[in-house]
């Protein structure tokens, strides 16, 4: 009986061109994506055929939610921190560098100035958990009779930064009620050019 | 093994080749996993926008501004909830509710309206400017873009090659029950027809008692 040899061959793949195509990836990616910035609502914005793109920097984040709940944001890290000290001292909120710390890192604000220390004190799971509750958003009743809070965030981003852009990016079902508050509120303030967020059309019916 | 060459003191010893082959498999495993992070957590695209200028709240400008376009040389656009649009050629005559008229959104709707729109002179002007628009867009590739965005914005301000027009004027009012993707689409269809000047209106106690006999709250 002949025994059945196996051969045992030395199969060595070759891997360098595989990592380098690997490294032109992720280069690419790394080049070319800008992280997502975690919202904490879900909103879909409608479609339109403008292609003009978003500004780069200096940029005012409105985000309005299908109830109409307001939420802030800007992409400058400086300009945040320079935003929540000067709330601080305008708005007598009582915040600690700790607490201004936790709120540059937040992505989104969208609380009112009353329950903001509080909120900053909460641990990371429970700001999540109040900023996706119903209690979240900026309100937009005037204060007094004088400039609501959401104007207050834009009077005092405006003195960080003052050439910066608002961008509005609303759900496509949020009502169109909601949305001319906001505006309407901007354009007392004389803030009359906005970019609106939307996503690029496709299909035939353009 | 390159110490037993060293330490042969005659020279005279045969180097060994080695064979230095480096294992890369554990760095394509990083990279991969790199590479999936990076997908998912960032976005590629970036999201498109639309410029928006709005009127100030400045009641003095605000007289001024609309006395300027002629009647017919104005659409009023009222987009109200559950997708409806209504519109008037030329500005609402409150009295009379039959100058508001029912249309669809899209090609054959509103857009049509904008299209086959005839002033008062016997001109068309969204259908010219479109025209002239499709001219430019035809010849876009032998131009640079800073060339093709300002003879877009000449045409849009009426200035075709065969002379100056006069262009059309859309006021849109959007009611309370509006969604914002209606808006959109009817600051869209502005982006479509190439008109220039748009703007988006409140609705006034007169604009909801029309839109009222047409059964829209």
């Amino acid at each position: 009986m002949g025994k059945l040899k196996i051969k045992k061959s030395d199969v060595w793949i070759d891997m360098t061109p595989m990592s380098d195509v690997m490294v032109l990836l992720l280069t690419f990616f790394m080049l070319t994506s800008t992280f997502v910035k975690n919202e904490p609502v879900k909103v879909n914005q409608p479609s339109s055929v403008s292609e003009i793109k978003v500004p780069e920097k200096d940029v005012l984040n409105i985000l309005v939610d299908k109830q109409g709940k307001v939420f802030m944001g800007m992409d400058n890290q400086n300009d945040l921190l320079a935003l929540i000290q000067g709330m601080n001292e305008t708005g007598n909120l009582g915040l600690n560098a700790l607490e201004m710390k936790k709120f540059q890192t937040d992505p989104l604000w969208g609380i009112r100035l009353s329950s903001l220390k509080g909120y900053l004190d909460l641990p990371q799971e429970k700001m999540t958990e109040v900023i996706t509750g119903n209690e979240a958003g900026v309100p937009l009743d005037s204060i007094n009779g004088g400039k609501s809070e959401f104007q207050l965030w834009v009077t005092e981003a405006l003195k960080v930064n003052d050439d910066i852009k608002i961008a509005i990016k609303a759900d496509a079902t949020t009502p169109y009620q909601r949305i001319k508050k906001v505006m309407s509120e901007l354009q007392d303030m004389n803030q009359n050019r906005y970019y609106l967020i939307t996503s690029l059309k496709t299909g035939e019916d353009k | 093994m390159s110490a037993d060459v060293a330490s042969n003191p005659k020279g005279g010893g045969k180097q060994k080749k080695i064979n230095v082959r480096v294992d890369f498999t554990p760095m394509v495993d990083m990279m991969m996993l790199l590479i999936t992070f990076f997908m998912l957590c960032t976005s590629l695209a970036k999201p498109q926008t639309m410029e928006l200028s709005m009127p100030s709240n400045d009641k003095n400008l605000q007289n001024e501004d609309r006395s300027v376009t002629k009647a017919s040389y104005t659409i009023t656009v009222y987009v109200a909830g559950n997708d409806k649009i209504f519109y008037v050629s030329g500005l609402p005559k409150y009295d009379d509710p039959t100058c508001l008229k029912e249309t669809t959104w899209g090609k054959n709707g509103i857009r049509k309206v904008f299209m086959t729109h005839v002033t008062e002179d016997n001109t068309q002007p969204v259908l010219q400017v479109m025209k002239a628009k499709a001219e430019l867009d035809a010849q876009k590739d032998q131009m640079p873009d800073t060339v093709y965005s300002k003879k877009l914005s000449q045409i849009k301000a009426g200035e075709l090659d065969n002379g100056k027009i006069q262009t059309m004027t859309i006021i849109i009012k959007a009611t309370d029950k509006a969604t914002y993707k209606n808006v959109i689409d009817a600051l869209d269809e502005m982006q479509i027809c190439s008109v220039g000047k748009y703007v988006l209106d409140k609705i006034n106690a007169d604009d909801a008692k029309l839109l009222k006999t047409k059964g829209v709250e």
